[in-house]
């Protein structure tokens, strides 16, 4: 919004620069180190108000370009500035349909707020902050401003996957009147946002909640279908779907391929979090799926991505005595959100920077009891820009652990792919597909998010989502599959 | 949800369930299984299908209660529901001519064995079964196997009937008279399965053992159930069920199997104590509510 358009924001430039920040009120540490409710609090209508009148109101808004979905910030913070917050909502909602979602787990520093011209010399305005405020509020008003629904194509698409990619292809497609079928693997929907990130960072019924209003616009969901075993693609199209959408993320843990690590006690991170998140595996015995009982135990994570710290993050609230992290890199080279970083010092986890495991220790019966470490030093930059650890001789040692989770990645899950032969893969499993349209070497066939990219942050997989439901939109209404080059 | 068409005891403990589940029943093979979680408290626990029919939409699942999950199962009957099937997954049984196959089921692993031997003598196999129980009453799905094969042996452990002593006695003395075998399929116990590897090993017959270990989603995702076959991990869900029975390491196995054992104690005593509250908590989710898989019933099912 240029600032010779009539804004609500009264505040000069300098006005709003002397604003500081406003803080997200957050659980006490102490408190929240042995509870599963959320660490964030969200911010008060005051602290709303406040933040949103730091915005500078630039003409060529560098956020909204940050943003992978387009979120028209402006707009939203000068409805903000309004007193309009379910205006501001049905704004977010246009190019956003999990807000609640994204305000929680984005990582911002990368997006909106990373291209805020406030930073480096202020701090960005906290678009997330923001972001979820109006998105708790209209459901706390329970008047969520769904937004409006074309009148029925006949065309039918499926899309396999509950993810963030599948319900924001979802979202996007049912507003054109296209009828959406989503299929998941699992009994409930919300691919990682329901198996993966644990409840303090994102609540069941959040994701729930945005599940449930994506039913409420006409998108069907069917769980316990595993594309590939239960219905394979070309059964999909002989069902009737006109395109198909596939977003199964990358699903297949990674581990370290390293001595002990079939010992009972060393987890994937996919599988400690499953079992706490989706399984309910924490208010075991009242739910009957178990995990391994860390109370006054020992355990670390591997790895240093956000997978990585909700993995030992849940091991605290589990009970556990120390909780460590080990990472072969330096702190600086963690791609987890700084935020996340931040509360887990603050919850005492123990970070181990430049270390490596080797090995897994366990005793007679099967079980881990350590694990066989070196140290690392950065060399030489690698593929990825970031400096390429380098083992330090004769630097061992060990440390005792009951449960080790490996989050050091994941790959293509390949059932799908397996039972697709004329779906074309590239290295490691993953299908390509064209950036922009998002087509795929099979007529009809779209596919994004992690299935594609291999594992990356919500927000993208949603933006991919949001390109495929456009791309799928145009196919479906000129049968036209091959590019214009 | 998934309702349950029948529903009987076939051994003290051991039950055969008919589900509707039109969508596995359509793409199952031998060999397969599929997850199911009973109600929303319940854990996923991975059944082998014994059988299915495509055209009703059924399959049906042998269950042996042992911990609080499969002791649950057993207690629903005919008219209840389960919240959750999902499947088939897992590879299929690579049935081909072998020539002489060598079926072994001890217990319960009768029913997962059956619809492998009978693809088994449809391939032009001829079908050796071995059925053991414990004793007469646990002596499974002999008729079946019987109707199937083109012998069969059945032995107990007590003696009551059949042949007094285990599966693998059976199978020593078949190789002892000399009988030419291609390949031998055992699908039991843990010890049951690495006493047959045991035996054929030194033969050099081939051996292939269904893989029963803990599972969560069951389609490659949690890694939770990695076997170490010939020094490498690998997941029994999407890599299997079925290994080469020389390859797989059963000393990790047994270790991997018995990971939650403490912990399946204390959620089958809480149980016993009062059963009837989860089953209850059971019918109260899947009553009365409409078929999960109804869109596929009506869609697909135009031979009905």
């Amino acid at each position: 919004m240029s600032a010779a358009k009539p804004s609500a924001n009264p505040l000069k430039p300098k006005e709003r620069m002397a604003i500081p920040r406003q803080e997200m009120p957050q659980r006490d540490h102490d408190e929240r180190a042995k509870t599963f409710e959320e660490v964030n609090l969200g911010y008060t209508t005051e602290l709303t108000k406040q933040e949103a009148l730091r915005c500078l109101e630039c003409p060529k808004p560098k956020c909204v370009d940050g943003c992978p979905v387009g979120v028209d910030v402006c707009a939203f913070i000068e409805l903000i500035n309004q007193g309009d917050f379910l205006g501001a909502a049905a704004k977010m909602r246009e190019a956003n349909v999990l807000p609640a979602v994204t305000g929680r787990v984005c990582p911002q520093e990368d997006a909106c707020e990373g291209a805020c011209v406030l930073s480096p010399k202020h701090a960005p305005v906290a678009v997330g902050h923001l972001e979820r405020f109006i998105a708790d509020f209209e459901r706390r008003e329970n008047k969520i401003g769904l937004p409006p629904v074309a009148p029925p194509t006949g065309k039918k698409v499926a899309i396999v996957g509950s993810g963030p990619a599948g319900l924001a292809c979802a979202g996007d497609l049912i507003q054109k009147g296209h009828a959406v079928t989503v299929f998941e693997a699992l009994h409930e929907a919300g691919g990682v946002l329901i198996y993966g990130i644990p409840a303090f960072r994102l609540p069941r019924d959040i994701v729930r909640g945005e599940v449930e209003n994506l039913r409420r616009m006409g998108v069907e969901f069917e769980p316990n279908v595993v594309v590939g075993k239960t219905v394979t693609i070309d059964e999909l199209f002989a069902e009737g779907f006109g395109a198909v959408f596939v977003a199964t993320g990358a699903g297949l843990p990674t581990f370290l391929g390293v001595p002990g690590e079939h010992l009972n006690g060393v987890y994937s991170a996919n599988e400690w979090l499953t079992r706490s998140n989706l399984m309910q595996a924490r208010r075991f015995p009242e739910y009957d799926e178990p995990t391994f009982d860390v109370r006054g135990k020992d355990v670390a994570v591997v790895g240093g991505g956000n997978t990585a710290l909700d993995g030992i993050r849940t091991a605290l609230r589990l009970g556990a005595r120390k909780a460590y992290l080990i990472y072969r890199r330096s702190e600086k080279e963690m791609p987890a959100r700084i935020e996340e970083v931040r509360h887990a010092r603050e919850e005492g986890i123990e970070f181990h920077m430049l270390t490596n495991p080797v090995a897994f220790l366990g005793d007679e019966k099967g079980n881990l009891v350590a694990a066989r470490c070196v140290r690392m030093t950065l060399g030489e930059p690698d593929a990825s820009g970031r400096r390429r650890p380098v083992t330090v001789p004769g630097s061992e040692f060990e440390i005792p652990l009951s449960v080790a989770i490996i989050a050091a990645g994941t790959s293509a899950n390949p059932l799908v792919q397996s039972t697709t032969p004329d779906l074309k893969t590239r290295e490691w499993g993953y299908i390509v597909a064209d950036p922009v349209t998002l087509k795929t070497s099979k007529r009809g066939v779209f596919a994004g998010g992690d299935i594609v990219t291999g594992g990356a942050t919500v927000i993208l997989a949603m933006g991919a989502g949001r390109k495929a439901a456009k791309a799928i939109d145009e196919y479906l209404s000129t049968g036209v599959w091959e590019s214009a080059e | 949800m998934y309702p349950i068409l029948e529903a009987r005891f076939l051994a003290p403990d051991i039950k055969l369930f008919r589900i509707e589940a039109p969508r596995v029943a359509r793409k199952h093979k031998a060999g397969q299984f599929v997850i199911v979680r009973l109600y929303d408290r319940g854990e996923r626990i991975p059944l082998t299908i014994a059988r299915s029919d495509p055209d009703e939409g059924t399959i049906t699942l042998v269950v042996q209660g042992i911990g609080k999950t499969t002791k649950l199962m057993n207690r629903l009957e005919a008219g209840d529901a389960i919240l959750d099937v999902v499947g088939p997954l897992g590879n299929a049984s690579h049935v081909q001519m072998y020539g002489t196959v060598v079926v072994i089921g001890g217990g319960v692993g009768t029913a997962i064995a059956f619809p492998t031997a009978k693809a088994m003598k449809e391939a032009g196999n001829t079908v050796l079964s071995i059925v053991g129980g414990r004793s007469r009453a646990f002596v499974i799905l002999e008729d079946e196997v019987r109707a199937v094969s083109d012998e069969t042996f059945v032995t107990t452990d007590d003696g009551s009937y059949g042949e007094k002593g285990f599966v693998t006695a059976q199978l020593q003395k078949l190789l002892d008279e000399g009988r030419k075998v291609d390949l031998v399929l055992a699908i039991g116990p843990v010890l049951m399965m690495r006493a047959v590897a045991e035996i054929t090993r030194p033969r050099g017959i081939r051996t292939i053992v269904s893989l029963n270990s803990i599972m969560v989603d069951g389609t490659g995702m949690c890694g939770g159930c990695r076997v170490i076959t010939s020094g490498k991990a690998k997941f029994a869900c999407v890599d299997g069920p079925e290994f080469d029975a020389h390859e797989v390491d059963f000393d990790v196995l047994a270790l991997r199997i018995a990971a939650y054992r403490e912990a399946e104690r204390l959620s089958l005593a809480q149980f016993e104590r009062d059963p009837e509250r989860d089953v209850a908590a059971v019918r109260a989710q899947t009553r009365g509510a409409p078929a999960k898989d109804a869109a596929a019933a009506s869609g697909g099912r135009a031979a009905r």
